[in-house]
């Protein structure tokens, strides 16, 4: 601060005064002056106030602001401190076995793509891409990098070597994009389950695995669900019994010199499915194209356990005979009309090889020997109306429930009308198509003491709420009618050592594309329950156009063909699913044991 | 006094201030730590699955099955049959190698109740 300028200067005062000026003016002008200079200092502090004020403002809101503008054009993102867990990678979820053995698995891979604005050398490139891949054309691999497109894809899934071949071309113009695969580690086993998946939407980084037949086509928003990726989908199926299967039955196929076959077996009480089996059958690894010509039961690809819509021939008779027994009408010891030929109306009713059984035949041989025309007495006394519900009720007239998409095209033909002979031919399978699912189901409503059962490739916790179909006592004396067809009757060859076997032989005539019959194609089902005394599980085997040549003359009849094949699967696969053989005990000699510590 | 309470203050903003710094680059240290760690745990993950998806692959019934037959001479594994069912009479259990009691010796039948133990039906 500088020096005050006294208000009243000595030296001027004493001048004013000499002058005979008032000396007070002077003071005056000095307060003044002084009062300006306070002024002056006030306000250049107050403007720089506000200066500094403005300043902090402007820096404030420019901040915020460009905060705001920031958090406004950036994607929002989660906080990075709450540390998100450990990110399931899988975008579609294992399927495993019942056991949890991987059926279908995800394995990471790279997809090869090319920018061919990036490529140094493209027809050194295309040559060599045709070195590790034979399948592509120099040519028209070298046209498409040099048409002007920016971006192409030319492989969708590279193995590792693959890939590394790749890398040592060395072109930047060649680009790997990862890529999630679907890898069915078992092959072939199961295929027809699975159906197969393949690649839906596609980017550089990632693509979608979307299934396109079976299982994976079905069950596609369950698989793709993200919550539920980790969780792998188990289905009822047993990997042990369904290699088994397909082994006995490939077998099978080819010492009976059919050109397909199928087997389903079912649990009775639970409806799980423990093995579904087509043959021929595919890789669902590289799944073959559609035939776009020609039959399409005759690809790979068709399944026949559930999309072969077939006539299934007598072993469709049970079911006449179990409502007729259901209805009181019969019992398993009445005797029925069985003399053969049967006429009705115009038709004419005949046995096999033009056999007679007759005049009278019991309900049981009826069965045990598969009389055409004792069915029919029994569909006759049962009458149309109720046979047709009866058999709705079975599921024979709509598609079957089962977790493919296979089995929703496949719907059984039923006739639209039901007049007496279709009563007729329908009770000994003839005339009324279903697809062997079909029959398993329906079986399993017998073997499963008369409760209806959903047929599922799901896994169970426990048996599911079924309708009643039939009393208990008729399901058992149709089990044990069928175990008499077993015992003696059309296949004896079903006689597997510990394990009893009831079944019911079929053998229908193809129908050709006439609208008749070949005489000589057949297809052959045998349907069957073991153990016979508490059944547990349900086997359908059908061969398509079987013929044991093992004799001199060529047999075509279930007894000879599905039969055995069968008894082997059963044989095979029931110590594999822990059921205990029946052993018949040595002679004790001796001792007996009256208690035990158990 | 005030000058002191202003260099306290003073003090204290370039300590909290020098906290903040090393607490902000903690935390980013911890970050970058969870982030490598979820790679690797995805990284980790991905190379399960693949073992899962090979381990299914060598396990197959039909590689097994091929396997057990070349080496049948080693390992003679036939498949599950129905005789191969025992029942548990037919295991020989060896009898236990248990020295036997002295039978000859006499056994106390009763006994007396300690001192000042009430009899109790």
């Amino acid at each position: 601060m500088t020096a005050r300028t006294p208000l009243r200067p000595l030296a001027r005062i004493l001048s004013a005064r000499a002058a005979g000026e008032n000396p007070d003016h002077i003071e005056r002008e000095n307060l003044r002056a002084r009062h300006e200079a306070i002024r002056e200092k006030t306000r250049h502090r107050a403007e720089l106030r506000l200066l500094f004020l403005g300043l902090a403002f402007f820096v404030s809101f420019t901040v915020i602001g460009a905060r705001m503008g920031l958090l406004a054009a950036s994607e929002p993102m989660e906080p990075r401190s709450a540390a998100p867990g450990a990110q399931i990678l899988a975008q579609r979820a294992d399927i495993t076995d019942r056991n949890g053995r991987v059926l279908a698995t995800n394995l990471m891979t790279h997809a090869l793509y090319a920018q061919p604005r990036d490529m140094v050398d493209p027809r050194k490139v295309a040559r060599e891409l045709v070195a590790i891949f034979p399948d592509l054309k120099e040519e028209e691999l070298y046209r498409r990098f040099t048409d002007g497109r920016s971006f192409l894809w030319i492989k969708k899934k590279l193995s590792p070597e693959q890939m590394q071949k790749v890398h040592e071309i060395g072109d930047p113009g060649l680009l790997f994009g990862p890529r999630e695969m679907r890898l069915y580690p078992n092959g072939r086993l199961a295929a027809h389950i699975l159906g197969g998946s393949s690649f839906g939407a596609e980017g550089v980084h990632s693509a979608e695995v979307i299934g396109t037949a079976g299982l994976e086509k079905f069950l596609d928003a369950r698989l793709r669900d993200p919550a539920q990726a980790g969780e792998p989908l188990a289905l009822s199926i047993d990997l042990t019994v369904q290699a088994a299967v397909t082994e006995v039955l490939d077998t099978g196929m080819k010492m009976m010199n059919a050109k397909g076959a199928a087997a389903i077996m079912m649990d009775v009480r639970t409806g799980e499915i423990i093995s579904l089996v087509s043959l021929p059958d595919f890789d669902p690894n590289d799944r073959p194209n559609p035939l776009v010509k020609g039959d399409p039961a005759d690809s790979p690809l068709f399944n026949r356990a559930v999309q072969g819509v077939y006539e299934l021939g007598s072993t469709f008779k049970i079911f006449a005979v179990a409502q007729a027994l259901e209805l009181g009408l019969v019992n398993p010891e009445s005797m029925v009309d069985a003399n053969a030929p049967m006429v009705w109306g115009k038709y004419r009713i005949k046995e096999f090889q033009n056999k007679n059984y007759g005049p009278l035949l019991s309900v049981s041989d009826v069965i045990a020997k598969s009389s055409n025309v004792g069915t029919a007495h029994i569909a006759l006394m049962v009458g149309g109306l109720r046979q047709q519900a009866f058999l709705k009720s079975l599921g024979f007239f709509e598609p079957t429930p089962i977790e493919l998409v296979e089995a929703r095209s496949s719907k059984p033909l039923v006739p639209a009308k039901w007049p007496d002979i279709v009563t007729i031919t329908a009770s000994y399978g003839h005339g009324i198509s279903a697809s062997p699912m079909h029959l398993a189901t329906a079986y399993a409503t017998i073997a499963n003491g008369g409760m209806a059962v959903q047929p599922t490739l799901l896994r169970r916790s426990g048996p599911p709420e079924g309708t009643r179909m039939l009393s208990e006592r008729v399901a058992r004396q149709s089990v044990a009618m069928l175990r008499g067809v077993v015992e003696h009757g059309t296949a004896s060859y079903a006689q597997v050592p510990g394990y009893a076997i009831a079944g019911k032989t079929g053998t229908a005539d193809k129908p050709n594309r006439a609208g008749g019959y070949y005489k000589d194609k057949v297809i052959n089902t045998f349907a069957s329950m073991f153990p016979a005394n508490d059944p547990r599980y349900v086997l359908i085997v059908t061969l398509d156009e079987p013929v044991d040549t093992s004799s001199t003359e060529p047999r075509r009849t279930a007894g000879y063909t599905a039969v055995p094949v069968a008894a082997e699967v059963v044989r095979r696969t029931a110590p594999l699913l822990g059921l205990r053989p029946e052993i018949e005990l040595p002679a004790v000699d001796g001792v007996t044991a009256v208690s035990q510590n158990q | 006094m005030r000058a002191l309470v202003y260099l306290l203050t003073f003090a204290s903003v370039i300590g909290l201030g020098f906290w903040a710094y090393t607490e902000n680059y903690a935390t980013q240290q911890a970050l970058k730590d969870v982030a490598r760690l979820n790679a690797e745990i995805a990284d980790l993950r991905d190379a399960l699955s693949i073992q899962r998806a090979e381990w299914a692959y060598l396990n197959r019934p039909d590689r097994l099955r091929e396997l057990s037959t070349i080496n049948f001479d080693r390992l003679g594994l036939l498949p599950l049959e129905p005789e191969q069912f025992g029942q548990s009479s037919q295991i020989a259990y060896p009898m236990p190698d248990l020295p036997l009691p002295d039978i000859n010796a006499p056994v106390d039948v009763s006994g007396e109740l300690p001192a000042g133990e009430e009899q109790v039906p």
